[in-house]
């Protein structure tokens, strides 16, 4: 352990307890929450180690509440997080636009189960991508993660904080229940202060100080409760300073700067990996748990002869849709493995231009993709 | 002391945003007085206002963050309690107060503020009751009285009414009172206290809507509403909120009715750190 109690080592755990353990490595110090499979190891790590730690932890009435809490405990200084479940989602999605609109760093973690509504509450969906794309009402951009492992969800959770500061939004990881449910080794380093980033502070006074006023990377910096700022946030419509403007100028100057700080920015937030991918006609695009069964489905096509490779998402929104549109350039078909009916994949299949074919394979939730069946599809699409 | 009625000296405009009015209340509202309560009794309790932040919901009260010049939060419909919770759990030096309309924090909102007095935590919950959704044109809300004419009841409310101090005194709220906006010195001292106790404090403020829900039952308009439910008041300071129910055009019970002690979620939770580090301590 280090002297602030953060764990240091080599552990057999399993993925939602690694994501708690890489928000305390991260700096987090707040966690709000509601008890729900299959992210309920989530709480439970956070309510043992944040006493450990000098945080907080607290269980909330409902998710509307812990969402809410998340935002509140933010601006009051500390890095906060919570984590659920397709339901508990749902109920998030409303606090979660007053986050992007009031400009909130946090990080929302979501360890997908198979849906609509009660669905299979025990096991693996990845029905919930699209709406953690649109899932509140409104045009924004967020952020959000997939983790393939334990290792990668505690890795990946310290990133989330990072964005999250960096670009005043909440961040999501779209992680699974085998991902969240799998234990595995994971290697947890001393994690530098200066591998964190920490949300811009104002460098004016109380008198010069307008909340909003974003300059060159659109992000304005956050004063938080109790300094002596005086500072109003709304999830009105606002200006700089901070108070409500009911004109379409107004909204039109916030929403794009709102969605152009995630735009503009995508360079420096999109994360993927590739593996083969350089003479390949047929990449599987994969994400979340899907990647690992996907390696072997590539692994086995190239030993038949067919020239696969995978890519890797390692941030699904904002979408690598530069990165697809290259690929269509020189593959024959994109084949998306997904625990849904078809969700990336109409964002593959948009990038994709119709200069390469995208070929769903779905499942409907409840256990995960056998290597065979992704073969076969790159079978058919190679064909 | 503070005098609230020397004009030459306005002492509450420090703590206004005047570039932001003239607000959008209606002639005759009693926001604007609690409003004035709330911000003398800042100096009244010598807080430090650097310290203090304020959480609203949606509605007509909900504005309230929008105009005061402190650190202030115009949240979601109903969840100004939670936001205000993760304030006051991330930093335990601030005075945090919830500012919101009966709608916004009974109904949409009931969850949170049941549980908000349940777990005592450090908070002071300011309530404007006016009987009815103002901003969006008078529905029945869930304080409406029965019998109650609202845009949405047209053949008089068919729901008993919630008698929010008897609620808050169950759900474990050490500070219940309830004043109407014409008693306002009782309610700048209530407020006072309010901020300056330990736990959670409610406090319900009667309050005339004489545009919409005053105009549909027949209520006095402009300054005589006001002087209508002062002057249906009973003072019973102690009463026991069982006994504050509200009836159409019924005498309004107001008064202190609760003010005890009881450990804090802070309390509690220090013990908690307390504890887990112990454990760590021992470990090593």
């Amino acid at each position: 352990m280090t002297e602030n109690q953060e764990l240091e080592g080599e552990f057999f755990i399993n993925g939602d307890v690694a994501c708690a353990e890489g928000a305390i490595s991260a700096g987090c110090r707040f966690f709000a929450g509601y008890p729900i499979t299959p992210a309920t190891e989530v709480a439970e790590r956070m309510s043992t180690r944040l006493p450990q730690v000098g945080g907080v932890y607290v269980q909330m009435e409902d998710e509307l509440a812990s969402m809410s809490a998340v935002l509140g405990a933010s601006w009051g200084g500390v890095k906060a997080m919570t984590s659920t479940s397709g339901p508990g989602f749902s109920l998030m999605m409303e606090n979660l636009g007053l986050g992007v609109m009031l400009e909130t760093p946090c990080v929302l973690v979501n360890i997908q189960r198979a849906a609509p509504s009660t669905g299979l509450p025990t096991m693996v969906g990845q029905g919930d991508m699209m709406q953690a794309r649109w899932g509140s009402h409104g045009s924004y951009e967020i952020i959000a993660l997939a983790p393939t492992s334990p290792q990668d969800i505690f890795d990946l959770t310290i990133t989330a904080f990072n964005l999250s500061e960096k670009y005043r939004v909440p961040v999501l990881i779209m992680s699974d229940e085998v991902v969240g449910h799998m234990s595995e080794k994971v290697i947890m380093p001393r994690v530098a202060q200066e591998a964190l980033i920490e949300r811009r502070r104002p460098d004016v006074g109380p008198e010069e100080y307008l909340p909003y006023r974003a300059d060159g990377d659109l992000v304005p910096p956050m004063a938080m409760a109790g300094e002596g700022y005086h500072f109003h946030v709304t999830g009105l419509t606002h200006d700089e300073r901070g108070y409500p403007v009911m004109t379409a100028e107004a909204q039109d100057i916030l929403v794009r700067r709102l969605v152009d700080k995630i735009r503009l920015n995508r360079h420096d937030i999109i994360k993927y990996k590739e593996v083969q991918v350089e003479d390949a006609d047929i990449i599987v695009c994969a994400y979340g748990v899907s990647v690992r069964i996907a390696q072997s489905a590539v692994r086995m096509a190239r030993d038949e002869g067919i020239r696969a490779g995978l890519l890797h998402l390692v941030t699904i929104w904002p979408f690598a849709e530069e990165r697809i549109r290259e690929l269509s350039l020189q593959a024959k078909a994109f084949v998306v493995p997904e625990i849904n009916y078809g969700q990336i994949v109409l964002e593959v299949e948009r990038c994709a231009g119709g200069r390469a074919r995208a070929i769903l394979v779905p499942h409907m939730g409840g256990s995960v993709h056998s290597p065979q069946t992704i073969l076969e599809a790159i079978r058919e699409a190679a064909q | 002391m503070n005098d609230g009625l020397n004009v030459e000296n306005h002492s509450i405009e420090r703590y206004l945003r005047l570039d932001r009015l003239p607000h959008i209340w209606c002639a005759g509202c009693g926001i604007g007085i609690a409003v004035g309560c709330f911000l003398r009794a800042i100096d009244r309790a010598n807080i430090d206002p650097d310290k203090i932040s304020l959480v609203s919901g949606i509605g007509c009260t909900g504005r309230v963050a929008g105009y005061v010049k402190l650190d202030s939060f115009h949240t979601t419909h109903g969840r100004a309690i939670p936001f205000a919770t993760g304030l006051v759990l991330a930093n335990p030096e601030l005075n945090v107060v919830v500012f919101s309309g009966d709608g916004d924090l009974a109904a949409i909102g009931g969850n949170h503020l049941i549980h908000a007095a349940r777990r005592n935590i450090d908070m002071t919950v300011i309530c404007v009751n006016n009987f009815n959704y103002g901003m969006t044109g008078g529905q029945v809300g869930p304080t409406a009285p029965l019998e109650a004419r609202t845009s949405t009841t047209p053949y008089g409310n068919f729901e008993p009414a919630f008698n929010l101090p008897y609620l808050m005194s169950a759900s474990g709220a050490t500070y219940v009172a309830r004043w109407t906006v014409l008693h306002a010195r009782q309610l700048e001292r209530a407020i006072a206290e309010a901020m300056t106790k330990p736990g959670f404090s409610f406090i319900e403020v009667i309050s005339p809507c004489p545009v919409v829900y005053g105009r549909m039952n027949k209520e006095p308009k402009g300054l005589d509403s006001m002087h209508f439910y002062q002057e249906k008041s009973v003072i019973r300071n102690g009463a026991d909120p069982k006994d504050a129910d509200i009836e159409l055009n019924g005498p309004i019970l107001v008064g202190k009715f609760i003010d005890e002690t009881r450990p804090t979620l802070r309390d509690r939770l220090c013990q908690v750190s307390a504890k887990a580090q112990e454990k760590v301590k021992a470990k090593v």
